[in-house]
Formats: C-alpha cells, structure tokens, sequence
C-alpha cells in the first residue's frame, strides 16, 4: 500500500455565520470571524489517496489526472470566491474549516479511478490550523 | 564608528478584497483583474515583514524594543485590517484598489509615522506564497 498526496491551493472569502442567531451571538460565539463583509484565507488542500502501484506504469495513478479531478471538482469552485455565496456544495452550510473539509472529500469521493481509494483530506486555513478527514 | 543592524518583526493577517476600478465596466474589470475582480470578494492570509534599520542604543543595546514595535503594528495596522473587508471596513481602501502593492504602501505609510525619524523603515508584505511586495525599494 502506497499514500499518494496531491497540493492544491486557493483563495477565497469567508465568514462564520450563523443566520438563525443575533449579530450579538454570532459576534460572541465566532469572534472577528463574524464580521459581517467577509475575511479571508489562502487555503492550501493536501489530497491523498492510496493503493498499490500498477506493475506496468509503477503508478497509483496518473498524478495529472489526479489533478484535473481536484481542479473540476474543487478548487475551480472555490479559488477567488465566496464560500458562504458562491459554492454550489457548500450552501445551507456553515462555512467552517471542518464543514468544508468534509464537503471537498465528498466532492472527491467516487471521482477516483478504481485501482485506489481516498485516504485523507487535510485543509490548512492558515498556515497554523488545519483540519483532516479521513471519511 | 557607527554599526547599523536591521531588525525584523513578522505579522500576519487575514482579509477579504477585490480588485476593480469603480468607473470601468465589469467586462474591463474582468480582463484586467481576473476572478479577482471577483463582486463577491475573496481572500488571503497576508504576512507582513517590518524592517527597522538603525544604530543599537549604547545602554539598552536596542535598535528598537520588539514589544514596542510590535504594540505599534498590532494597534496600528492589525486592528485596521485583520479580518476584515479592506474594500468595506477600511478608510484606507474606500477609494483606493486594494492592491498588494498600495496595501504595502498604506502599511508603510501608517508605520512610518509611529517610528522615530533615526530609523529606517522597510515593509515586505506576502499576499501569497509567491505573490509578494516591498517598499519602498
């Protein structure tokens, strides 16, 4: 068994929110991160997937394809947006680090070739927090 | 004979912003800015390099105290913009394209007038990894 883990990165707008509370309650609960004109991050997305290299190529997969998925599926969505706004898998969602680690797996999860399976996603938001789903 | 160091002081915010000139269309702003000419904003983690440059003090061998530049930058430039929207919660950015290069600028201009003229004043500033900016140069 092999892990092989892709880098992506993106930029976006962000803030947590919670719609059903008070400005007050959000504003104790999520701190500076409930201003209400959105902050942001450079979110760097670390995607692994394992299983045994092919005898013929030596390859999990071809890394390049593994890329396209992640671009299709993820940052294309995500890269310059706003995340409470604008991302089709992420809306009625709290747009937390958690949340969104678990919404890209999804995004990924079935999107692979058969001969491996999604092992983790680990999403940084800034370079000293960072979440990891395992599925 | 007088030896000058330079000392650093590294920071870090985060913020949400969009490139566009007000008086251009969206199609120009989207040629010339990209996605990030983005209406809905995006955002980055900028990390901010402050470079003093001076004599250090015969008795406190200090360039400058690093919890005074520190308090400077945190009351200065950190409550100004760290989490916020530079386009919408700052005076600074209300009519002025939130550019990697006028932040450092804004930056440089708000620090310079909190330290004393004897010391020299640089500001790196990282929008990106790979996107950064000084000044002045």
């Amino acid at each position: 068994m092999v892990f092989l883990t892709r880098i992506e990165h993106f930029n976006a707008a962000h803030k947590l929110y919670n719609p059903q509370w008070t400005r007050e309650k959000n504003e104790e609960v999520f701190g500076a991160c409930a201003n209400e004109n959105w902050h942001g991050h450079n979110y760097e997305l670390y995607v692994t997937v394992k299983g045994d290299p092919d005898p013929d190529t030596g390859f999990l997969m071809d890394v390049k394809k593994l890329s396209n998925i992640i671009k299709e599926r993820v940052t294309e969505k995500l890269d310059h947006k706003n995340l409470n706004v604008e991302v089709d898998f992420l809306k009625g969602k709290m747009c937390s680090t958690e949340n969104l680690v678990e919404g890209i797996w999804n995004q990924l999860n079935g999107q692979l070739p058969a001969s491996v399976s999604l092992h983790c996603v680990k999403l940084y938001e800034t370079p000293r927090i960072f979440v990891e789903y395992f599925g | 004979m007088e030896r000058k160091v330079a000392i650093f002081r590294k920071e870090h915010f985060n913020a949400a912003h969009r490139l566009f000139v007000p008086g251009w269309t969206d199609e120009q702003n989207l040629e010339t800015f990209g996605k990030c000419s983005n209406p809905h904003y995006h955002g980055h983690n900028y990390e901010l390099i402050v470079k003093v440059t001076g004599s250090p003090d015969p008795e406190t061998g200090y360039v400058i105290n690093l919890s005074t530049l520190s308090d400077i930058i945190q009351q200065h430039v950190m409550a100004k913009f760290d989490h916020k929207n530079l386009n919408l919660d700052t005076r600074e950015f209300a009519r002025l394209n939130p550019t990697a290069e006028n932040i450092v600028i804004v930056i440089y201009d708000i620090l310079r007038k909190q330290l004393d003229a004897s010391l020299d004043l640089s500001v790196r500033l990282y929008e990106t990894e790979r996107n950064f900016v000084e000044y002045p140069v």
